[in-house]
């Protein structure tokens, strides 16, 4: 039953890539895939917190009491999250500007309260690492995938460089609210076809 | 009791300890925060209003206890002299309020520039305060008098932009103020350049 480490870390990037596979963090999905920038930039931010998160719950797992577990891993997240959006401040601020509100949102994230229950609270320190990092950088990919799709074709670059010559017309649409759920469903979509056997 | 009392315990000493860490950090980056804040909302207007200065104003910075504010003062050096200092101040525009940075010669008591940080005007109206330059260069060496700045529909000399009235005077009344407190402060602005 026991997996090894590579597979806890691999099974993130595929088998439980966190937005299409498992369904979770959605919120942040859809509303900073809109430029790769964002979405890669909330991406890191997410898998700080994650890798930083699991380790600490995992390591302190058999010190915190079953009935306040919730609010100790919450704790333990959020100072975390405060950390990220401190350090973005201090050193990419405009990006700290982009991404908002976002930042703070982190905190109720469900990966990261879904990953601490699920996961860090019942394994090892190392196996929680691979397992946070995993998801982690799932996620950016899932982001970073999401977000290339949308710029390119929703405003014609990509990391604001123009990829398309000037007769392109963007499909704005895509950059847009709606254009954010028709995508992530055609993902889905893609990833539920791909998967099945 | 004894199993409540644990509990209570631990969240206290997770919630301490988390408390801790954070007060570290924020003490940590503080001052690279201000900087930042500095350099990327003021930073554009300061540079444009102290064009050609041969220093960094946005490093050269001073602060000066005005009643219970505290208020940024950057310096401007130009040929070799250090007399050019601008400063924020904020008054009522149309949509809210308006932040103005006003830079003056210490030794003429000149205007030098002017240029609008932060404001809620309406676009394509009192928005051009800040994207239309020909408003504010308007102030550009006006000397420091004791009557203050108007536009020309109350008497004064400054045009007013056409379809933004209320947001001409709002910044006419914003950069009148910035000089009474640059009258009030003028000492100790002197003596914090000369340190």
């Amino acid at each position: 039953m026991a997996k090894t480490v590579v597979q806890e870390f691999t099974k993130g990037l595929w088998a439980e890539i966190p937005p299409f596979r498992l369904v979770l963090g959605l919120c942040p999905t859809l509303a900073m895939t809109k430029a790769v920038e964002n979405g890669v930039g909330m991406g890191i931010a997410v898998t700080f917190v994650l890798v930083c998160s699991n380790v600490i719950i995992s390591l302190l797992r058999n010190v915190i009491p079953k009935q306040v577990r919730i609010a100790c891993f919450i704790v333990v997240i959020a100072t975390f999250v405060t950390v990220v959006e401190l350090v973005m401040q201090a050193f990419t601020y405009p990006l700290f500007l982009k991404l908002g509100i976002f930042i703070p949102l982190i905190v109720v994230n469900c990966i990261l309260l879904g990953r601490a229950e699920a996961f860090a609270a019942k394994n090892g320190v190392i196996a929680s690492f691979a397992d946070g990092l995993g998801i982690g950088i799932g996620f950016t990919l899932a982001l970073g995938t999401l977000a290339t799709f949308r710029e390119v074709l929703g405003n014609g670059t990509f990391y604001n460089i123009p990829v398309f010559g000037p007769s392109f017309k963007p499909f704005s649409f895509l950059v847009n609210a709606p254009g954010a759920f028709v995508c992530l469903g055609l993902m889905l979509c893609i990833m539920n076809m791909v998967g099945k056997k | 009791m004894r199993e409540m009392l644990k509990l209570l315990v631990t969240v206290a000493v997770f919630s301490t300890f988390s408390g801790g860490l954070l007060a570290a950090v924020r003490i940590g980056t503080r001052d690279r925060i201000e900087y930042q804040k500095v350099k990327f909302v003021k930073g554009p207007t300061i540079k444009q209003i102290l064009k050609g200065c041969s220093n960094d104003p946005l490093v050269d910075r001073f602060k000066i206890l005005d009643g219970k504010n505290e208020r940024n003062f950057y310096v401007g050096e130009f040929d070799g002299k250090r007399d050019v200092v601008a400063f924020e101040s904020f008054g009522k525009g149309f949509g809210g309020d308006i932040g103005i940075m006003v830079a003056i010669n210490l030794e003429n008591d000149k205007i030098v520039g002017v240029g609008v940080t932060t404001h809620s005007e309406s676009p394509g109206l009192g928005a051009r305060a800040k994207t239309d330059p020909t408003f504010v260069t308007q102030f550009k060496g006006l000397p420091i008098k004791k009557e203050p700045f108007k536009v020309k529909a109350d008497g004064g000399q400054i045009d007013a932009l056409s379809g933004a009235t209320v947001t001409s005077r709002g910044v006419c009344k914003t950069v009148s103020a910035a000089t009474e407190t640059y009258k009030r402060l003028k000492a100790q602005i002197l003596k914090n350049l000369k340190s």
